[in-house]
């Protein structure tokens, strides 16, 4: 029984990385839900290791495009391979959801949490080993949290919560970290330590594709931004994308455009506008 | 002292108290566990429909065996499993509200049940055995099924604790690390259709939202961990069991309303010792 369990019968099977193929390359792609375009064409291609940021407003379809990304979601057209093979069949796709989205009142600790990140190498029915629990603490160390590795995680700071999801990711051997909004109510401090794990996370090879609403952060921070709204308005190195056209394209009047200089000062406020999709 | 030991001693001279214990106790235990997952998922609307929509089930094998006990069990698991995996996969196709679907079968199914037992001449009787259970008229055979079914509950539970665990916190996580969501899922729907199918006779029908929920909420409420939790709600679902049947015995209450308030005495008692120590550690803070 055992034995079935483990082989391919009941897991399925993971598919082998193309290592020809670029990390992601998404071409062409429409989501679509009930006859309403969620993400209308959709293409661009990451490196290994790259840090790319996608900015939008609400409704934007970020967290659409990570959950098709991270093989969760259905798409309806176009193309997603990440090392030449559709998203379903990888498990080195780690989604690191948005705060809000998640349960903290749930009964477990910052070290059960990362634990889940292994549950993929496990295996069902065996109980994690000491080798397990020992990977978990070295994931925490990376992220500067093994001294709340027995934290209830209803007692974390904002900051320590993202870092704890990182540590999971790290866990799961993730080379794809989709995060959604990981800089949102954080400070500075905070934002700063996760910048600071992320150039950690480049050397390792792992590439990092974070939605933000921080358009300062993103061009100061990132090696590429994405501008999506529905449909994506520009890809490519920050200096290129963000330019008035394409920012009033993509949030409308909800961004007021300052001349400050040679350069334009953007002052964007996107999050409280009610555009829920 | 010795008034003591009476007291606690003379229930149990008789059988049909002693196997109401031992039933009280296995069934608590069994629901808490499960119960543990039907709160942290945000379940409890499901496992009342669950159990109301079995009411049909059981009144067409009553009506077929003549009124005989035996193979009612049978028919409340068949009808269980069946409406977990409907419940199920309406909830999953459905293009309406989670808790509008659920209500509509719920409603539909009991109210079935309700006029197929109502073709029976004293049908006032039996369907009030059917509603608040007799824990008391639990036979040695009953016992073995509750036993057999209840400790496979609980291994299985045990098995996939990590797969139930990472699912109920994390549904996206477990989709990325590609485990079988869907299958699972409906594994947890079999395993609380099981759950309530083996306390039936315990609570009944219309209390046994409460063996499933109020036990593992109080525990929720005390502890951090889940596995402390379900042994926390296991064990405070038999103390409820076992001093619910002694209330019963003495002051003349029906036995699943008796097991039903203890418990909800507990949670009041938790949440206020919670309550009051929040306030404690705020003055203190201050």
């Amino acid at each position: 029984m055992i034995n079935l369990f483990r082989s391919n019968t009941f897991f399925p099977h993971h598919v082998q990385h193309r290592p020809d193929a670029p990390l992601l390359e998404v071409s062409d792609l429409s989501v679509r839900y009930d006859s309403t375009l969620v993400l209308d064409n959709i293409s661009f291609q990451l490196e290994t290791g790259q840090r790319a940021a996608v900015i939008g407003p609400n409704g934007a379809g970020k967290t659409t495009l990570f959950k098709v990304i991270a093989g969760v979601l259905p798409y309806t057209s176009g193309r997603v391979n990440i090392y030449g093979h559709k998203p379903g069949g990888h498990i080195c796709i780690a989604y690191l959801p948005q705060r809000s989205q998640v349960d903290w009142r749930f009964p477990v600790n910052v070290s059960d949490v990362v634990m889940m990140g292994r549950i993929g190498k496990l295996g069902v029915g065996r109980v994690p080993g000491k080798k397990d629990w020992l990977y978990v603490r070295q994931c925490l160390k990376e992220v500067g949290m093994a001294e709340l590795a027995g934290r209830q995680i209803s007692e974390l700071s904002g900051g320590q919560q993202q870092r704890m999801f990182i540590a999971r990711a790290l866990a799961q051997e993730a080379e794809l970290f989709l995060m959604d909004e990981p800089f949102t109510g954080l400070d500075v401090t905070s934002q700063e330590d996760i910048l600071h794990i992320m150039d950690g996370l480049r050397q390792r090879g792992v590439t990092v594709f974070a939605s933000t609403h921080d358009l300062h952060l993103a061009s100061e921070k990132f090696e590429r931004v994405m501008l999506l709204n529905r449909y994506m308005i520009g890809y490519g190195k920050p200096g290129q994308v963000f330019n008035r056209e394409n920012l009033i394209e993509a949030f409308g009047g909800h961004i007021r455009l300052i001349p400050s200089g040679a350069e334009t000062l953007a002052v964007g406020d996107s999050c409280c506008e009610d555009e829920n999709i | 002292m010795n008034y003591l030991q009476d007291l606690l001693l003379q229930p149990l001279q008789y059988p049909f108290m002693q196997r109401g214990m031992i039933a009280a106790v296995l069934v608590g235990v069994v629901c808490a566990v499960v119960g543990a997952y039907v709160v942290l998922r945000g379940m409890a609307f499901f496992g009342d429909a669950l159990a109301h929509a079995i009411l049909p089930g059981v009144a067409v094998g009553y009506l077929v065996g003549g009124g005989a006990r035996g193979p009612l069990f049978w028919w409340a698991l068949a009808t269980s499993v069946f409406a977990a995996l409907g419940i199920g996969a309406l909830i999953r196709t459905a293009k309406m509200r989670e808790d509008t679907a659920i209500g509509i079968v719920f409603a539909g199914m009991f109210a079935l049940g309700i006029a197929l037992i109502s073709t029976v001449r004293n049908y006032t009787a039996d369907l009030a055995h059917f509603l608040f259970g007799d824990v008391l008229a639990v036979s040695t055979s009953d016992l073995w099924l509750i036993g057999a079914f209840g400790g496979a509950i609980l291994l299985i539970v045990i098995f996939f604790y990590k797969e139930f665990l990472l699912l109920s916190f994390d549904p996206l996580l477990a989709a990325t690390l590609r485990l079988p969501a869907h299958l699972l899922d409906y594994l947890l729907y079999i395993l609380i259709a099981l759950t309530v199918v083996v306390s039936l006779q315990t609570v009944g029908v219309a209390l046994m939202v409460a063996m499933l929920v109020t036990p593992a909420a109080t525990a929720h409420m005390l502890t951090r961990r889940l596995p402390v939790m379900m042994l926390l709600a296991a064990i405070l679902a038999s103390f409820a069991g076992v001093i619910g049947l002694y209330l019963s015995y003495y002051i003349s209450v029906a036995s699943g309303a008796a097991i039903v308030l203890t418990s909800t005495l507990f949670f009041i008692i938790g949440w206020s010792a919670k309550a009051i120590n929040q306030a404690i550690t705020r003055r203190k803070a201050i």
